[in-house]
């Protein structure tokens, strides 16, 4: 089944093989994506484009101009007129980083080429010469102990940031992240709290390798005593890196390679989102689809074929991993009583199948058909494009899943 | 006091090389004196030496030569190494050591306490030596053989006592148990069941000290952080990553190795390349010694260095004790592996025995002075053990406390509301 992306460039390939690639997302104005209106790439579902133009007349559609479904935003037009200012994800990150060092002396970094480098995502950028080498400290390659010396160091009493330059490396840090980050503040009867912050990006990015594509929150997400959110938006990145860096419990933070470069408009006064919260992208009726992080632009996509197909789905990015927001997704599956959970995690023991559990275990009563998982292929992320592209869920995937669901 | 450690002027000579294996029971032999050490690495052999194991050639480690330096000037002088309160103080805490080890073993005889449990019998000038010196806000991590760490950190013994005993009332509420003792209060961060686990936590908490003199200002701040482990962890790449960054940004720290040259069923030689571990401290940048960890006042000797360069941000030192644990690794070790011989020579060292002797020998106190102390540990740990037994279980609202420091991570449930302000959540099961 062939399906149809809208163009929002010029045939920039920007969709050719079928995953987003934001890096070229930079959203044009309406009135230059309207002139284009007529044109449109159709991808089949084995990854062949046919650039048809004289696509049959379809009944009337909506016209949706952007696939981002958070704040509308026209970036050529954007003037200062709107509130707020424009900034990419890693900016984001940065800023509410900076804001909470500002805040709290006790606020530091810790890890690989933070300082001088800036960060291997440019995230610390600058925060080195401003507050010296001891509060955004470089630390040597060796992650177990840089984390365990966070641990350490939030115990007695400062407020750690320690980033994993590539989340796959804090598997080295498993040690000090399950048996000390976790368990300490229980082990130790409530004595020593933790306040810690591990950060970094994983997932799938452009043909990484298997050991750089991968996806932690699968084997994190049973430690007790933590946190984990998954931020997928400036808006929320910011947030997000704020409100953990406040919280008392160790929190992990997840970010993804791929998404560093959204832009967005954020606003100028200072906001702090809550950790255990989800975020509802999409109102809608029919079914739910639950995701987070990069599948959430998958989702996106997908659901503006959907939308033009007549299905209205309700879109609900979960952000926080561990604990699950039990309420926002009841809400939902209550109205809906169709459950899609679509996550970059693989298969086995990952969050969509504790996720499954919870909806099942809370909401069984609900459901009108079995929760349906898309996850990627439980197979180690092969270097080459179009291999990496069938590991991942793709959104041709998610609108045959919810149709399937929705028969 | 002169900086004994700047002069790391190690006399070694070149090893003689044995083409057989030597018998375990000739290392034994070799190591029960701290005066000379001999090691035959097979890997190396150097031309020229003879092929017996006869020839010993000493190699002088640094308390040595200060030991050395210090019994002429207290010939000369009328200098002891310890007055009497220090003295009695220092006897006072190995004896609880003691007394409370032998305790633990009769209570977990008796069903008690269960799981593992490591006794620290022989090993108390180490912990007595090293964390009498301190001052309350400095840190001591530790490892699983903590019941004494905490004891000297001044942990009452009621508290260890009844966290052993898994009550409400023990020092981590019944929480940890044996192998995790912590104390906000006495600055005991663990308590680890990993070997190596704590160097990092260590290394955090000397970070923590050296952050807030330079970055938050506090210039008085000089809280000085000692970790403990064995000399099984020093195969461990954490020991190494750690004595790294603290070398590299000069923490306040001390590694203090309590070499007791088993790891459970493996000798140290065994498992190490170069069994001295007290060398690997230059080759990160730090000074490296050994010492008798047998005798507390050599180890209070080093100890006031080690921790004197630390508390004036001169930075880390590695520190190795030779000592050695009378009761087996665990209460479940049978212990069969040790050569009897070697435990008879180390135990002649008893380091209890060898400070009332010096003591005694100097005048410093008498018989009737050390019975009294006797008495009042054995009081103190009765009443402990009373205190344990009378302790009331954790009650089932216990368990999902703590495991937050702020509930909220528990999550909102499905009813819109924070799991943790339901009032009956304590009594189910935690679900996230």
């Amino acid at each position: 089944m062939a399906a149809t992306f809208q163009v929002l460039g010029a045939a920039t390939g920007l969709f050719f093989s079928g995953s987003f690639d934001p890096q070229r997302l930079h959203l044009p104005s309406i009135r230059s994506v309207s002139e284009r209106r007529t044109g449109f790439l159709v991808v089949r579902s084995d990854g062949h484009i046919v650039s048809s133009w004289n696509f049959p007349a379809r009944r009337t559609q909506q016209f949706i101009t952007s696939s981002i479904a958070t704040k509308a935003n026209e970036a050529a037009s954007a003037t200062t007129s709107k509130p707020g200012h424009e900034l990419l994800l890693f900016e984001a990150l940065r800023e509410g980083l900076e804001e909470e060092m500002e805040r709290d002396p006790c606020v530091c970094v810790m890890g690989e080429d933070v300082g001088h480098y800036g960060g291997s995502y440019k995230v610390t950028k600058g925060l080195a010469e401003k507050y010296g080498d001891l509060r955004v400290l470089d630390t040597p390659i060796a992650e177990n102990s840089f984390t365990g010396m966070g641990i350490g160091a939030a115990m007695t009493g400062l407020r750690p940031v320690v980033e994993g330059m590539n989340m796959g490396f804090l598997l080295l840090a498993f040690n000090q992240i399950s048996n000390n980050c976790g368990m300490l503040h229980y082990t130790s009867g409530g004595q020593f709290k933790i306040p810690i912050v591990i950060r970094g990006p994983g997932g799938v990015g452009r043909q990484l390798g298997a050991e750089h594509s991968q996806r932690l929150e699968s084997y994190f997400q049973s430690i007790p005593g933590i946190q984990m959110v998954a931020c997928s938006t400036p808006y929320n990145a910011k947030g997000l890196m704020k409100a953990a860096i406040r919280s008392e419990n160790p929190v992990i933070l997840f970010e993804h390679v791929l998404l560093y470069n959204l832009k967005e408009r954020i606003p100028d006064e200072e906001y702090v989102l809550s950790l255990e919260e989800a975020e509802m992208v999409r109102p809608g009726e029919h079914v739910t689809i639950l995701t987070y992080s990069r599948m959430r632009y998958h989702v996106m996509q997908a659901a503006k074929t959907l939308v033009n197909k007549g299905y209205d789905p309700e879109v609900i990015d979960i952000r926080s991993l561990k604990p699950f927001d039990l309420y926002t997704i009841g809400s939902s599956v209550k109205k809906t009583h169709r459950v899609l959970i679509v996550e970059e995690c693989m298969r086995t023991g990952g969050i969509g199948a504790s996720l499954t559990a919870a909806i099942t275990e809370n909401f069984h009563d609900h459901l009108d058909a079995p929760i349906m998982c898309l996850s990627s292929q439980d197979v180690p992320t092969p270097y080459a494009g179009t291999l990496e592209n069938w590991t991942v869920v793709q959104p041709a995937q998610i609108v045959t899943a919810v149709e399937q669901l929705c028969q | 006091m002169a900086t004994a450690f700047s002069s790391i002027g190690v006399i070694q000579n070149p090893h003689c090389e044995s083409r057989s294996v030597p018998s375990r029971k000739l290392y034994s032999a070799v190591l029960g004196s701290t005066q000379k050490f001999r090691f035959n690495p097979p890997s190396r052999s150097i031309s020229g030496c003879s092929e017996t194991l006869g020839k010993p050639s000493p190699i002088y480690a640094i308390s040595e030569v200060f030991k050395e330096k210090k019994r002429k000037s207290a010939s000369s002088s009328s200098g002891l190494l310890i007055t009497k309160e220090e003295g009695l103080e220092v006897y006072e805490d190995m004896v609880l050591g003691r007394c409370f080890e032998d305790m633990c073993a009769q209570m977990y005889y008796r069903g008690k306490m269960f799981g593992f449990v490591h006794l620290y019998n022989g090993q108390e000038a180490v912990s007595t030596g090293f964390i009498k010196l301190l001052k309350k806000e400095d840190c001591v991590v530790s490892t699983y053989r903590d019941h004494v760490h905490a004891l000297s950190k001044g942990i009452p013994a009621r508290e260890v006592m009844s966290e052993l005993f898994g009550k409400t009332t023990g020092c981590c509420r019944g929480q940890g148990g044996s192998m995790h003792m912590f104390s906000k209060e006495h600055n005991l961060i663990g308590g680890f069941a990993f070997i190596g686990e704590g160097i990092p936590v260590a290394t955090g908490a000397a970070f923590t000290s050296k952050y807030r003199r330079e970055a938050l200002n506090e210039t008085d701040c000089d809280h000085v952080t000692l970790a403990f482990f064995g000399d099984g962890t020093c195969n461990n790449g954490q020991f190494y990553e750690c004595l790294n960054m603290a070398a590299l940004w000069k923490l306040p720290i001390v590694f203090v190795v309590e070499n007791n040259l088993w790891a459970i069923g493996m000798s140290h030689l065994r498992s190490t390349s170069d069994p001295e571990i007290w060398k690997k401290g230059p080759a990160f940048g730090m000074p490296g010694v050994h010492v008798d960890g047998m005798d507390v006042l050599k180890v209070r000797e080093v100890a006031k260095e080690a921790i004197g360069r630390a508390r004036r941000g001169e930075g880390p030192t590695l520190v190795e004790c030779e000592t050695y644990r009378f009761r087996g690794h665990s209460l479940a070790d049978p212990d069969e592996l040790r050569d009897p011989a070697e435990k008879a020579r180390y135990a002649a060292r008893d380091p209890i025995a060898t400070l009332k002797k010096y003591m005694i020998d100097n005048n410093l106190a008498n018989e009737v002075e050390f019975k009294a102390i006797d008495k009042k540990i054995d009081e103190i740990v009765e009443d402990s053990v009373e205190f344990a037994d009378g302790s009331p279980q954790p009650s089932r609202s216990q368990l999902l406390e703590n495991v937050f420091a702020d509930p909220k991570g528990f999550g909102i449930g499905p009813d819109g509301r924070y799991r943790c302000e339901d009032p009956k959540f304590t009594e189910g099961t935690a679900h996230v």
